[in-house]
């Protein structure tokens, strides 16, 4: 089961219909999911699920940023993540990245870098974000736009990280992820 | 364009919606208002959610404007005095990209005047149009939500229907739509024959590409209705317009 975890702050009630819903229609229709708001997740409450999604948020809505420690059971999980957008930044951030002042709104140009699961070439991808990650030193950089890092992977574990949008125009980018670790699947 | 995402979820992810904070929310909106479906059924999942102080229309002269065009822009006072909202009018030659000057000129009214901090918008799918709303907002520093977006399209005509809405198709710009569409009410016969019609020939059922237009006559939150007095039909071939002369509110 696939846990899809809600990085809106409570301050903003609409995140969920538009960061979190279209995620968890997409992977609904592969496996089952669940939805906890990021407040409510800890190494305990992971227990259940094997792989995870960390939603993206609202322009203003940066508060995951602020509360990395609160995503320490990133680190140690031992599952697959992949974070999207905020779970991107925060990801890098809980690995000892840093962000910085980067705004691209739209359609946006793409290029793969590594050869990796989820995509491959140049692609036109869908971009919200003020702030793009610095990735952490071990983590490979999958994907460049002309102004900053789009994709990220830790160089040993099965964490993920795209900062633009797969689930408005890239829904292939969130099924390769789920069928990549798909119980019984051979990678 | 991707394939349509269904939301038909699983019971667990409608608890978690159900236990979504819905009150104690200080959010007040200014609703993007053109007075059809999407627009008007945003209003209503925002409305839900917190205040709606305001709508803002934008009244463009170009009509081929991607941004803000729509046949009965003009309907959009009697619906706000329909919803006893106040609404911010603002006119545009609807030039591209100066367009959005006027947008931006509109939401800092909305700021202004009414201490909007947050713009609701009836996207679905279009980046270009949330794109650019979500620009200007962030460099207002005001909130952009859609409660609508990547919502599927047949689901949300479905779910304007079962909530009550009274609209009407007010333009037809594709094949192998024409006149005869023009002015009917959208109920569950329209909507299987809107999306027999995207099956065939790929149209979007909900006409999220600028396929069709439509015009609210009543919806929940309407204190009234309206009832349209005059109207006359202008089409050629497959494009068209259905276009209300007059029109006033009367009790539901």
């Amino acid at each position: 089961m696939i846990l899809v975890v809600d990085m809106n702050s409570k301050e903003n009630p609409f995140g969920f219909h538009e960061f979190v819903l279209p995620i968890v229609s997409i992977a609904e229709e592969l496996e089952k999911c669940a939805v906890q708001n990021y407040l409510e997740v800890d190494e305990a409450s992971l227990s259940g699920y094997d792989k995870i999604i960390l939603s993206g948020s609202a322009l203003k809505d940066t508060v995951t940023l602020d509360q990395t420690a609160r995503f320490r059971w990133l680190k140690d999980c031992g599952k697959p993540v992949l974070g999207i957008c905020a779970g991107m930044q925060t990801i890098g951030l809980v690995f000892g990245g840093c962000v910085e002042k980067c705004r691209e709104i739209g359609m946006t140009d793409v290029t793969t870098c590594k050869e990796n699961i989820l995509f491959s070439s140049v692609f036109k991808v869908y971009a919200l974000h003020n702030y793009a990650l610095v990735p952490p030193a071990e983590f490979d950089v999958l994907a460049e736009s002309a102004s900053c890092v789009h994709a990220i992977k830790h160089k040993h574990k099965t964490v993920y990280g795209v900062l633009f949008h797969p689930e408005v125009r890239n829904i292939e980018v969130v099924k390769r992820f789920i069928c990549a670790f798909q119980v019984n699947r051979r990678i | 364009m991707d394939k349509q995402i269904v939301f038909a979820v699983s019971a667990r992810i409608t608890s978690y919606i159900s236990a979504l904070p819905s009150k104690g929310i200080t959010m007040r909106l200014g609703v993007l208002f053109s007075g059809g479906k999407d627009s008007t059924f945003a209003l209503h999942k925002a409305a839900e959610k917190a205040e709606v102080v305001c709508l803002i229309t934008l009244v463009s002269e170009n009509k081929e404007s991607y941004m803000f065009h729509t046949p009965n822009i003009d309907v959009t006072a009697l619906q706000a005095e329909a919803l006893a909202l106040p609404l911010i009018r603002q006119l545009t030659a609807g030039k591209p990209e100066e367009e959005l000057d006027d947008l931006d000129a509109a939401i800092t009214r909305a700021v202004k005047d009414f201490n909007i901090d947050t713009v609701v918008t009836g996207a679905v799918e279009s980046v270009y149009q949330a794109a650019r709303i979500q620009q200007i907002c962030n460099r207002l520093g005001v909130w952009c939500v859609n409660p609508l977006w990547k919502k599927n399209q047949k689901a949300l005509l479905e779910e304007t229907v079962a909530e009550g809405f009274q609209t009407i198709i007010s333009g037809v710009f594709a094949y192998p739509l024409d006149e005869k569409w023009l002015g009917k009410q959208i109920d569950k016969d329209l909507i299987e024959k809107l999306v027999a019609l995207s099956e065939e020939y790929g149209l979007s059922p909900s006409g999220e590409g600028g396929e069709i237009e439509t015009t609210v006559l009543d919806a929940p939150l309407f204190k009234k209705k309206i009832v349209i007095l005059s109207s006359e039909v202008e089409a050629q071939g497959n494009s068209g317009v259905f276009k209300i002369k007059e029109a006033r509110l009367t009790k539901k």
